[in-house]
């Protein structure tokens, strides 16, 4: 190297920011900035940590029949029950201490809405990579198929296949994903297109890297931001999808309830004054469902300046 | 002159934009929609010599980008071969090709869009020479160090992400990038054109300093002839995908043939020529989508001649080392 440019370099060196954040510090203190997502958040982390140690925090093991007492059925929220504890939010027809049973239910819940969530997010991000990168006849094909599933209600398309596969846990999670896989297709095709026109993927092409490499080392990493997006809001939509369909009667099955199929067991009492039973496990799924989409909608607003400067200041 | 280095023949580039099954149905029922094809590069042929520096200067969408991604193999092209070191690179496999290909590295235009934000600056530059065994895992650190000093970064920088640089220094990362699969042959696409009056002096500076080191061929796309007279060894310019003229930086710049060359070249800023009223080339570049018949350049062109809407006008050999496309062949001069 020349001395030239040896004297050039340092007056450049100078002016260069002084940024010591990495991406993600900023978006943690952007996403603080916010006090209702903010306070989202630490519910969600909550409602989690509740969901996990139910088996520690409850009084009673609500599907363990030997715990359970059919004469503490149908008690109002603050009574005691026949074992000593007192039933805060009261009991169900079967006996179950509501409290104990909301719990129980949200680890049902979660766990069904996350896996599904998961799942359908991976297979919508490998999908929605293919039709991106390929182009021409497959992406039209796939992205066909995408507007076709993405045209039916996702409650009917889950109704539908419940109807053809039966009922249990694997199947609800299974119609949950066909139901969902289609929105994380679209999302990720959309901003993968975008970054594979961009300069970086033909210099990556240029020194000779394999596609594979492209697409999972250069591209998804920068698609990831609306994902998590996404991800957020339809894992609460599968949440919610679930329940209507325990509450429908074809969802979870009786032996692992969830929030949905406690809410359908205490329909019937509802007209008799007894709301409690219905009611709380409703006001707990309703709890969870916003706080994921508040979260989601302020995710969306830091993550999105970002998308339209390509990941820069 | 010893055997090209690159030689490019016959080389064409069009875009076809399909039509999709609505578009299809459309037309069926004659709706006027029909497939449009843009020439982008027509016929393209030039080759050359180890150690050039050939500047390609041309307006904004006159083929010059896309010509430089056919040579860098990014783009293929529709007609005509690239051959690289008397090898047709379409033809290469296995090994071969992948030499080949890291060969040819190419420089972007901007700085911004041409790194991954979410790698690390060590990881943009050892990538690819720890992907093709150039360097180990473990000598990655040191050869990463190594090349950063070359192109005049502090390697103390190699863990920050390309959003924590400048323009300026962007651009060496991408340079570093180039340089770390020991590339023969640099493309520079626009490289200079997003930076800083100050800066690309630098830059251009840096290029001829890694020329020398590496002993280095550019292809030097730019539109500032500036730019190209000061560093280019030898001058094509193109027209809408088509080369008119081709010679010696010298000759280009004192004795043009080609009316349109003569045109951009009075449009060059100059110093001794500070107090002349600009006199634009008139019209607009005509669109690539339906070109003009006969020589591309005539509906502008102030000497035209009804034999220039005709045909299309062949390069001959104007004098040594010098091409031009024009039916006129300087007689208007």
């Amino acid at each position: 190297m020349s001395d030239a440019t040896a004297e050039a370099a340092p007056p450049e060196a100078t002016i260069q920011p002084v940024d010591a954040e990495t991406p993600f510090q900023r978006f943690v203190s952007e996403f603080l900035d916010s006090k209702v997502a903010t306070a989202a958040f630490l519910f969600l982390l909550a409602i989690i940590a509740l969901a996990i140690f139910a088996p520690w925090i409850t009084p009673q093991n609500p599907y363990d029949l030997a715990q359970v007492d059919v004469l503490d059925g149908r008690l109002a929220p603050g009574s005691e029950a026949f074992a000593g504890y007192t039933m805060w939010l009261g009991s169900d027809g079967a006996g179950r201490d509501l409290y104990s049973a909301i719990l129980y239910g949200l680890r049902i819940s979660l766990s069904v809405g996350v896996t599904s969530g998961l799942i359908a997010l991976v297979i919508g991000m490998a999908v929605g990579l293919l039709a991106a990168y390929t182009g021409g006849r497959t992406e039209n094909v796939i992205m066909r198929i995408v507007d076709l599933q993405l045209s039916f209600p996702a409650a009917l398309v889950a109704l539908m296949l419940i109807a053809i596969l039966g009922k249990g846990v694997d199947k609800i999670i299974l119609a949950l994903v066909v139901a969902q896989w289609a929105y994380y297709a679209r999302t990720v095709r959309a901003s993968a297109l975008v970054e594979r026109h961009k300069e970086y993927v033909e210099a990556a092409a240029c020194l000779g890297i394999s596609h594979a490499r492209i697409v999972f080392r250069h591209i998804m990493p920068n698609c990831l931001a609306p994902l998590i997006v996404v991800g957020t809001v339809q894992t609460a939509s599968a949440i919610s999808l679930e329940a209507t369909l325990s509450f429908l009667g074809v969802g979870m099955p009786q032996t692992s309830p969830s929030l949905g199929v406690l809410i359908a067991n205490g329909f019937e009492y509802m007209l008799s004054g007894r709301y409690w039973i219905s009611v709380f496990p409703g006001v707990a799924l309703l709890v969870t469902v916003v706080s994921i989409n508040l979260v989601g909608d302020h995710l969306r607003d830091v993550l999105n300046p970002r998308l339209n400067t390509g990941g820069g200041k | 002159m010893s055997a090209p280095l690159l030689e490019i023949r016959n080389v064409s580039k069009r875009f076809v934009r399909r039509l999709d099954l609505a578009g299809k149905i459309a037309s069926r029922l004659g709706a006027g929609v029909s497939e449009e094809t843009v020439h982008a590069v027509d016929n393209v042929s030039f080759s050359i010599a180890k150690g050039e520096v050939v500047g390609l200067v041309g307006e904004s969408g006159c083929g010059k980008s896309t010509l430089g991604r056919v040579v860098a193999g990014i783009h293929k092209p529709t007609e005509g071969q690239v051959f690289f070191e008397g090898q047709d690179v379409a033809a290469l496999t296995g090994a071969r090709k992948r030499e080949a290909t890291l060969a040819i590295q190419m420089i972007f235009q901007d700085p911004f869009a041409s790194l991954n934000p979410r790698m690390r600056v060590e990881d943009i530059i050892g990538e690819a020479p720890v992907y093709h065994g150039l360097t180990t895992r473990a000598g990655a650190a040191s050869y990463v160090d190594e090349i950063m000093t070359k192109v005049g970064l502090d390697p103390s920088l190699k863990k920050r992400y390309p959003h924590q640089f400048s323009g300026g220094q962007r651009q060496r990362i991408g340079i570093a990038r180039a340089l770390a699969v020991k590339p023969k042959f640099l493309v520079c696409d626009e490289a200079i054109a997003a930076l800083d009056v100050s800066i690309q002096a630098q830059v251009i500076n840096l290029f001829m300093d890694l020329r020398e080191e590496f002993d280095l061929t550019y292809l030097f796309i730019s539109h500032d002839l500036s730019v190209v007279e000061h560093i280019a060894d030898r001058v094509v310019i193109m027209y809408l995908g088509r080369v008119v003229e081709s010679a010696g930086t010298e000759n280009v710049f004192e004795r043009p043939v080609h009316p349109y060359t003569s045109a951009l070249l009075a449009e060059a800023p100059r110093l001794d020529q500070r107090k002349r009223a600009f006199v634009p080339i008139k019209g607009e570049i005509p669109s690539p989508l339906e070109p003009p018949h006969g020589c591309h350049f005539h509906p502008r062109c102030p000497h035209a001649v009804p034999e220039c809407s005709a045909d299309p006008p062949a390069l001959e050999t104007v004098r040594t080392d010098h091409v031009a496309a024009c039916h006129l062949r300087g007689r208007f001069v």
